[in-house]
């Protein structure tokens, strides 16, 4: 623990001392950076020594606030979430130094640092924390530490917006979390994890209040609305961060909260099943409306979570049915999603990023062949696609098969399970749908952004990002092979965090990681041919013509880059069947007469639970608060008075 | 023994597999009272592009390499999953057919890529056109392998191809068994881009869908495509030729020949339905494979009963 | 034996959700027809102790009415009427066809809980004639043609002959012969409303009889 402190001390110092020096923007973002990269190690180290060792650490010292104490531990399930955000915020600083250089001219460097780290500090306080009073405020930090990082560029009006909406977003959630705790600590009179109590109200009250309070950092469908605005408007590495491990620590809410009871009902599985399709589908089908690279890979973190979700609601599933086997393996996929997709979502991020930064640009009908322009972060995107559509042989497909092996062991007679079937349907044929979209979107994006040829003049003068932004992106796309090459390891790695929540043998963890190694040697096959293929196909081309021309477009001798297929004429014909959700708009100039000189069509899906739900929901809140403003005279004297009605209404209340 | 009887079908399949379209366009040619071209067409075809030059665009990058090389390995190691009738596959464990499904998947990304890569937008067209049928497409081919497990309460897809026997079919399953071959056929013809959904010999460049995709390729890349194509139509043709060629002896010799045959019989099938049925429209293509994953939860809804 | 009933009834399932499916008229006419044929060789099929004249005889009628007099008309309506022979769906055909799919569902959730007098092997089979009769319902809800409608309704007819087979009592047979009038009146009627609708207003769209509201 003390190890953990240090890491905590070396963050908040470094953050500071950024502050401080701050003058100069070099120094200011060195110390950030270097600091960050010292702490996110050194909790890297410690994580991976409690995960490998299977032993908690904790550290317990009195504290004078009402319910607390400085109650802090590490056991296999923080060490879990501890070891992504050390790992991403880590290769995130080192990104973000070159990254901010260019990127805020203007702007105080040592502000960002300091909020960056804070930030970091923060989440790692919440995933150590074991009081409901530090796991609040540690929480509550991590939501203002992220809004200062996501209104960095407060000159806009829509990142001025975005930060609005994330703001009242995570107080809303926070406002559940809060009764969750109170509840949960009424009986025992101590908000400590280890005494708290689910007594003092019906277990589905807790259920509730932690879906939709947990539910929002994560981002579930219908509490996801801030993401698509929040995400996009920050710097890209901290959109990294925020998207690859910020709204990680809503599951890992969700999963602490698990342990508290002690079994748990089948329809808290179904709940997670049906808001993992929901997610995941949307999710998805919004991901490929978008027209803008940052706005499509946060809707796919929407989707990303989906997954998760149902990884957690077959896992919950196989624990309420009694079968340890679907229980470890829905589990494992949860937090194996977990690690993998702040893996490739913080590649993805940072390779948004490094489009942004060379051509200024994230539309992505005024992109396109960039691959030849910055090879390095053209081929790690790919390396990030392929992963995150859960394409064989990277880490995507590794969750997503334990995922699906254990919904399809709840099929195969092992498990007497209701309503089966759907189980089947929801799980299997939702994750199919998902990542064949998935595989559609992400061909769009990348096909569009770095294939082909620049569809407009500054893209065609883009170069390859500096040497802190490639390293980043290439270690983040080695780790997402080598966990793909490594499946059979994972389902070990994980079993003492899975045991956290549900107390099982470390054979079925065996047993779960034996199909892994069939699909890792047929991995190794595919790997295998491939290079076996690229070795014919050379033997074969040698001494042999081969010629250069321009794309045999049917015939048409003249091809320009503006004559091809666009994101929106890709992704158009999904749109359209799956229009009953997504309710597309277009705005429509039509060419008129015989030589028109302008046309315009621009489309757009905008989000129907914000348009639907959200807006008219806030309306009425403002309509309502409107006619509460009789009460706002403006003079003190009457706010005294107000202050001093409460307290004695409070009084008479108290003493009844 | 079944291991050696797994390796001779791979083996098989190999050779075989490139005269699956040769009986197809001879079913075709004879539907339509003409000659046609000879049986092993494919493997001349073939033989001349392996020993060709090539021809790449300015355009591309070794994405457009990538495709057919990745596409091949693809199909290759998915020929090792799939067993044949009896017959189980080189490579079989629990959740195997994720695998292949994802192998297939793998497959369909880089040919997409490459053909986007070409900044041609027929190309794009059919990668847009690609993109959106298989993604349909994979829930079909999933759900029915998930129906299949349900009947046979086997996790791995030899498991569950060697549990059709006569019996099963004979039994209240069997039903179900016949609706998961109907999806599987469906997922077949649109996976292989065979008449209704799409037409390998249409001329017009604006109506294909695979063909478009690979228009810029020549020589040994377009070898390799045609090749992996023609193994692709093993691969999940071998699949329905499980369930509706239930012969389970117990001497693999005649387990495979009976397999083998039912791949021929199943070219000449596609042959005649080439010849009967008209293409459908595009716009009528999602509801054709919505109806193949309709198809497959019926089945699996049909025994879980 | 039981083989057989099963295949018939996935078979009935599927004529329904081709009726969901299917987008030309005189194909869903055809469908209905299949029904009825199919429903025949189940009623046969379904009773427990052997087949006597009087079944044979009632199965005749009902199969010669259903499968061929009543789509015979309505193709004949049809053709004369010279409507294009496009469904023109209100729901479109992928959502009907995933909504039957939800439909089914229920169906067999509701059999599955009803109190049925007999053992469960017949649960199956009054899922089948629940899925039917709502199927039918779909139709009539989700439809423009008015002669999609008397399909809709025929296909519930369909589905209350399959409800009463499932009790394999004699009185069913009866009920089915009432109910049969009234769908044969009801097409009846139908056929001269749309032959005089068409010809007043040369389109037969239920829709724009709204029109006539005031």
């Amino acid at each position: 623990m003390v190890w953990f402190l240090t890491a905590l001390a070396l963050l908040l110092l470094g953050g500071v001392l950024s502050l401080v020096l701050s003058r100069s923007r070099k120094t200011a973002s060195l110390v950030g950076a270097i600091s960050a990269s010292a702490g996110g190690a050194v909790v890297l180290l410690q994580s991976f020594d409690v995960l490998i060792s299977g032993q908690s650490q904790s550290l317990r010292l009195a504290w004078s606030v009402p319910f607390g104490s400085a109650n802090m531990a590490v056991d296999p399930l923080s060490a879990v979430f501890a070891v992504v955000i050390a790992l991403v915020t880590m290769l995130a600083a080192v990104y973000g130094t070159e990254y901010l250089r260019t990127h805020a001219d203007k702007k105080n460097l040592g502000v960002s640092w300091f909020f960056f780290n804070l930030l970091t500090a923060s989440m790692l306080m919440v995933v150590a924390a074991r009081n409901g009073v530090l796991f609040l405020i540690s929480w509550e930090l991590m939501s203002l530490a992220s809004f200062f990082l996501v209104t960095q560029e407060d000159e806009k009006e829509t990142v001025r917006r975005a930060g609005w909406i994330y703001l009242v977003a995570m107080h809303v959630g926070t406002a559940f979390l809060l009764v969750l705790f109170l509840l949960l600590g009424k009986d025992s009179g101590t908000l400590d994890f280890d005494r708290l109590s689910t007594a003092a109200a019906p277990s589905w009250v807790f259920f509730v209040l932690a879906v939709v309070g947990f539910g929002t950092k994560a981002g579930f469908i219908p509490m996801h609305v801030w993401l698509p605005e929040a995400h996009p408007a920050a710097p890209s590495h901290v959109s990294a961060v925020m998207s690859g491990v910020m709204i990680k620590t809503g599951i890992y809410g969700l999963l602490r909260m698990l342990t508290l009871f002690g079994s748990l009902p089948a329809w808290w599985g179904w709940t997670f099943v049906g808001i993992g399709v929901v997610s995941g589908v949307m999710g998805v089908l919004y991901a490929l409306a978008q027209h803008d690279l940052k706005r499509l890979l946060a809707y796919h973190s929407v989707e990303n979570i989906g997954i998760i979700a149902l990884g957690l609601g077959v896992g919950v599933l196989g624990i309420s049915y009694k079968s340890s086997a679907m229980a470890a393996l829905g589990l494992t996929g949860c937090l194996l999603h977990v690690i993998n997709h702040a893996l490739f979502k913080s590649l993805l991020f940072l390779g948004a990023g490094s489009v942004l930064h060379a051509t200024g640009t994230g539309e992505l009908d005024r992109l396109g062949g960039l691959l030849k322009r910055m090879p390095i972060t053209g081929a790690t995107f790919l390396v990030g696609s392929a992963a995150i559509s859960g394409l064989p042989p990277l880490n995507g497909f590794v969750s997503e098969f334990l995922i699906c092996l254990g919904a399809m062991i709840g099929l195969s007679g092992q498990v007497s399970l209701t309503a089966s079937p759907l189980m089947g349907v929801l799980v299997v044929g939702g994750l199919a749908l998902i990542g064949g979209l998935a595989a559609a979107c992400f061909t769009k994006a990348l096909g569009v952004v770095f294939l082909g040829e620049p569809r407009s003049g500054d893209v065609a003068e883009a170069h390859e990002v500096g040497r802190a932004m490639r390293w980043p992106m290439i270690v983040l796309a080695g780790l997402c092979v080598l966990i793909g090459l490594t499946a059979p390891l994972w389902p070990v790695v994980l079993q003492p965090a899975v045991a956290a929540i549900v107390p099982q043998q470390s054979s079925i963890a065996a047993e779960a990681a034996r199909p892994l190694t069939g699909v890792v040697v047929g991995s190794c096959i595919l790997l295998g041919l491939v290079v076996v293929l690229v070795q014919v196909r050379r033997q074969l081309l040698v001494r042999r013509r081969v010629e250069q021309a321009v794309t045999w477009d049917c015939g048409y001798t003249a091809p320009a880059p503006r004559m091809q297929y666009t994101a929106s004429s890709f992704a158009r014909p999904l749109v359209l069947l799956f229009r009953l959700f997504l309710q597309p708009r277009d705005d429509i100039d039509r060419p008129q007469g015989l030589f028109p000189k302008h046309a315009v069509l621009h489309t757009h899906a905008p989000d129907l639970f914000r348009r639907y739900v959200y807006e008219p929901l806030f309306a009425a809140i403002v309509w309502t608060t409107s006619k509460l403003r009789w009460l706002q005279e403006g003079r003190i004297q009457i706010y005294v008075l107000y202050i001093a009605l409460t307290i004695f209404v409070l009084f008479i209340w108290k003493l009844r | 023994m079944t291991m050696l009887a797994s390796i001779v079908h791979v083996m098989c399949a190999l050779l075989l597999a490139p005269a699956l379209p040769g009986v197809i366009t001879r079913v075709k040619a004879w539907f339509a009272g003409r000659r046609g071209p000879p049986l092993l067409q494919a493997y001349y075809d073939l033989w001349k592009l392996l020993h060709k030059g090539a021809v790449y665009s300015k355009t591309t990058t070794w994405v457009f390499v990538a495709g057919p090389i990745v596409g091949l390995a693809c199909a290759m190691t998915a020929l090792l999953i799939v067993p044949m009738g009896g017959t189980a596959g080189v490579l079989s464990f629990s959740g195997d057919f994720l695998l292949l499904a994802y192998l297939l998947g793998l497959m369909r990304f880089f040919t997409i890529l490459a053909a986007l890569d070409t900044g041609s937008s027929f190309e794009g067209m059919g990668a847009s056109r690609e993109a959106f049928y298989s993604a349909l497409a994979e829930p079909a081919l999933l759900l029915g392998l998930v129906a299949m497990t349900a009947q046979s309460h086997s996790l791995s897809i030899s498991g569950m191809v060697a549990a059709v026997t006569p019996v099963a079919i004979a039994s209240p399953a069997g039903p179900a068994l016949l609706l998961v071959a109907a999806a599987l056929l469906i997922v077949f013809l649109a996976e292989n881009a065979r008449i209704p959904v799409d037409d390998p010999n249409t001329h017009l460049e604006l109506t294909m869908i695979h063909e478009v995709m690979v228009l810029d390729h020549s020589g040994p890349d377009f070898a390799m495509i045609q090749y992996a194509a023609t193994l692709k139509l093993w691969v999940l043709g071998a699949l329905l030729v499980g369930i509706l060629v239930p012969v389970r002896s117990g001497w693999w010799g005649v387990d495979l020949g009976a397999g083998i045959g039912g791949m021929v019989a199943l070219a000449a099938v596609v042959g005649v339905i080439e010849s009967t049925i008209a293409r459908l429209r595009l716009v009528r293509v999602p509801q054709f494979l919505v109806a193949a994953s309709v198809l497959s939860i019926l089945a699996l809804v049909l025994v879980m009963r | 034996m039981n083989v057989w009933l099963d295949t018939l009834l996935v078979l009935l399932i599927l004529t329904n959700l081709h009726m969901l499916g299917s987008s030309r008229i005189t194909a869903c006419i055809r469908t209905v027809a299949c029904q009825a044929v199919l429903l025949a060789a189940i009623s046969l099929l379904a009773q427990p102790d052997g087949i006597g004249l009087r079944l044979l005889l009632l199965a005749a009628v009902t199969t010669t009415i259903k499968a061929g007099i009543l789509p015979w008309l309505l193709q004949r309506a049809v053709r004369e009427v010279g409507v294009q022979t496009e469904v023109e769906p209100i729901v479109g055909f992928t959502t009907s066809l995933l909504l039957g799919l939800g439909l089914l569902g229920a169906a067999l959730h509701v059999a599955g809980r009803l109190p049925l007098p007999n053992d469960a092997g017949t649960s199956f089979l009054v899922a089948v004639a629940l899925f039917t009769m709502m199927v039918g319902l779909l139709l009539i809800v989700s439809r423009r043609k008015a002669v999609m409608q008397t399909l809709g309704y025929l296909a519930m007819e369909n589905g209350i002959y399959a409800f009463g087979l499932a009790f394999a009592i004699e009185e069913p047979l009866l009920v089915e012969m009432g109910v049969l009038l009234d769908v044969f009146v009801a097409v009846f009627v139908m056929g001269i409303a749309i032959h005089h609708i068409s010809r007043e207003f040369d389109h037969i769209d239920t829709d724009r009889l709204a029109a006539l509201k005031d």
